[in-house]
């Protein structure tokens, strides 16, 4: 840009006002550019240590690789033996009880209760803080073992269904039981979708309410008409998060089966199986090939959810 | 100064505008009756506490001597027992003030990466016009939702040829290449609600865009810069897969291995030890979360942060 209007000074009386505007502008505008992307340089490194990895374990998944020979191209392999493992097919099962049982019933409690702390009561701040302290304790270590202890035979638990008659089963050691217990302990964690309810819930205009009420509208009608399509988009939003955050759980299996997966695999997550084919056997290409399959998982079900949002989530603009 | 304070509160507190008319409302006041007032009080209560009964069984149950803790259900210790705390602080490895110093330097270092990069990236986003931008925003949102598994094995494999297992490396450097898309965009949130009048400003004063960024918009951006140091805190403090993948060594294990290591020494009499030392684990999380309470509500409300 400078080149040219010194190469052109005849043109510099017409332009008067025109060049060195628009040359400073150039100027500031490249400086700008430059910068930018020297803010962005940590970024850039960051999204290489994505990409390539990113990439790579796309590789991986069509090779044998074991972390200590090199990888051979092994094609459709590794898919193929997932096919006939039983124990992925069982880590798959739990994950998607665990996700199809807990996030609907985490959500809907999360959503009940921020519909009752929204009628302006007081003590608002206490409530929330209560409910949802748990959420940011759900992931730890500290929480889930002593998860272990209140489900374990003579747990709290069971010495409360005892003051019943009721001789509560061995929750932690029996197969049929082991995973009600992470799946109790998600709904536990229900805080956080809470909050983000909250929020949403706040936003809606209370004039709604008000001429809906005026025009004779029950309270159900109203939380059908009014409430759930104005939210709607943050019930999506929780829906999704939610769902890919528990696809992916490992902590919880991994400390209640101290590593195993067990009793009988029942608590074998699909991402604590994946670590004990990857970390513990040494199986990369075998690991790689079952990220990819969760990756595709994952995305299907957050298309789906997309596609039918279509039909359910309202947006006002 | 009042026109600088007032966009971030709005950023941050999307909900609280709406909420002065909604107490005042008549309406409202009504369908509250005082009965009706009092039972979801009662109802609301009753969840609290059991939801809290956990934490508190746990607490009251470090102070107990093991073989009492599952004779009583009740939250009161009968007999008071401080010797769990000693007996958990050496019953491993090392003294477990090791761990907790362990856990300590990692989080640090992870507040500052992550503080430093998302926040310079952020500015880039929010403030600055070049080409790509656009399409870079794009490619840090889709990263938002890429699960990490995905990338687990290659970044392993990256870490193990610099030689880096068995340090804190794997768990810090990531922080410092702003690889955390959610603090990025909270502050990009945050960022795009200040005044484009600041930078211009800045500019004619002869701040260059670095210094633009130093001495007018961070310290702006502390509510913003608050939530995410606390919610790396959090999450840093309890992660257990990372630990768990790059360190072997028990001497360098952070908080939740040597949690975890108690349960390989399980018997009956360790009860005690691992619940107190279980809560000396959250205790931090649980100090943080009352101090900062209002940057962790907003912060999720804004972004759906988790």
């Amino acid at each position: 840009m400078s080149v040219l209007t010194k190469q052109a000074p005849g043109a510099a009386a017409s332009l008067a006002a025109g060049p060195p505007g628009r040359r400073t502008r150039g100027t500031a505008r490249r400086r700008n550019q430059r910068s930018g992307y020297l803010f962005l340089l940590p970024w850039f490194l960051g999204m290489l240590f994505t990409i390539i990895p990113f990439f790579a374990s796309l590789y991986l998944a069509f090779t044998d690789y074991n972390l200590f020979t090199e990888p051979n191209f092994v094609g459709l392999a590794n898919f193929q033996a997932m096919t006939e493992d039983p124990r992925l097919w069982q880590s798959l099962k739990v994950t998607f009880i665990y996700t199809f049982v807990s996030v609907p019933i985490s959500l809907a409690v999360a959503l009940l209760i921020a519909l009752v702390l929204n009628r302006g009561l007081q003590g608002l701040a206490i409530y929330r803080s209560v409910y949802y302290l748990p959420s940011l304790l759900g992931g730890s270590v500290a929480i889930v073992m002593l998860w272990r202890y209140i489900f374990g035979n003579d747990g709290i638990v069971n010495s409360f269904l005892g003051l019943f008659g009721i001789a509560g089963p061995a929750w932690v050691t029996d197969p049929d039981f082991s995973l009600s217990t992470l799946i109790v302990l998600n709904v536990w964690t229900f805080g956080s979708p809470m909050v983000i309810f909250l929020a949403g819930l706040r936003q809606v205009p209370t004039m709604y309410y008000e001429a809906a009420s005026i025009d004779g509208a029950s309270r159900w009608r109203q939380f059908r008409s009014i409430t759930i399509p104005l939210i709607s988009p943050i019930i999506f939003f929780n829906l999704i998060m939610q769902l890919i955050g528990s696809f992916q759980t490992f902590t919880q299996g991994y400390v209640m089966s101290g590593g195993t997966g067990g009793p009988a695999d029942s608590t074998l997550f699909y991402n604590l199986y994946l670590y004990q084919k990857g970390f513990t056997e040494f199986e990369m290409g075998y690991a790689s090939a079952m990220a990819w399959l969760l990756l595709m998982i994952i995305a299907i079900f957050t298309a789906i959810n997309f596609i039918a949002s279509k039909f359910w989530v309202f947006y006002d603009n | 100064m009042a026109l600088l304070e007032s966009p971030p509160t709005s950023a941050t507190k999307p909900g609280k505008p709406a909420k002065q008319p909604k107490q005042a409302d008549p309406e409202d006041a009504l369908t509250g009756t005082r009965g009706t007032r009092f039972s979801r009080h009662l109802i609301l209560c009753l969840v609290g506490l059991v939801m809290m009964y956990p934490l508190l069984w746990l607490i009251s149950s470090s102070f107990k001597p093991s073989n009492d803790i599952f004779r009583q259900l009740g939250l009161w210790p009968d007999n008071w027992d401080f010797s769990n705390y000693a007996e958990g602080w050496t019953a491993l490895n090392q003294p477990f003030h090791v761990y907790l110093i362990n856990s300590m330097i990692v989080v640090v270092f992870s507040i500052i990466g992550n503080i430093f990069s998302c926040a310079l990236a952020a500015y880039a986003f929010a403030r600055m016009e070049f080409t790509g931008r656009k399409l870079f925003f794009a490619l840090m949102l889709g990263t938002l939702m890429l699960p990490g598994h995905v990338l687990l094995v290659p970044q392993y494999i990256i870490f193990s040829q610099l030689g880096w297992l068995d340090t804190y490396l794997p768990l810090i450097v990531p922080n410092f290449m702003a690889t955390n898309a959610f603090f990025i965009f909270l502050m990009v949130q945050f960022m795009k609600a200040l005044p484009k009048e600041l930078d211009d400003a800045a500019q004619i004063d002869g701040c260059g865009p670095f210094r633009t960024f130093l001495r007018v918009i961070l310290p702006l951006c502390v509510p913003a810069m608050a939530t995410t140091a606390i919610f790396t805190f959090i999450s840093t403090w309890n992660e257990f897969f990372g630990p768990l993948l790059y360190i072997q060594n028990q001497d360098l294990y952070t908080v939740p291995l040597a949690l975890r290591a108690f349960m390989d020494s399980e018997g009956q009499s360790m009860w005690g030890p691992m619940f107190a030392m279980s809560v000396v684990s959250i205790a931090p999380i649980i100090g943080f979360f009352i101090a900062g309470q209002k940057y962790l509500i907003n912060g999720i409300a804004t972004t759906g942060l988790k």
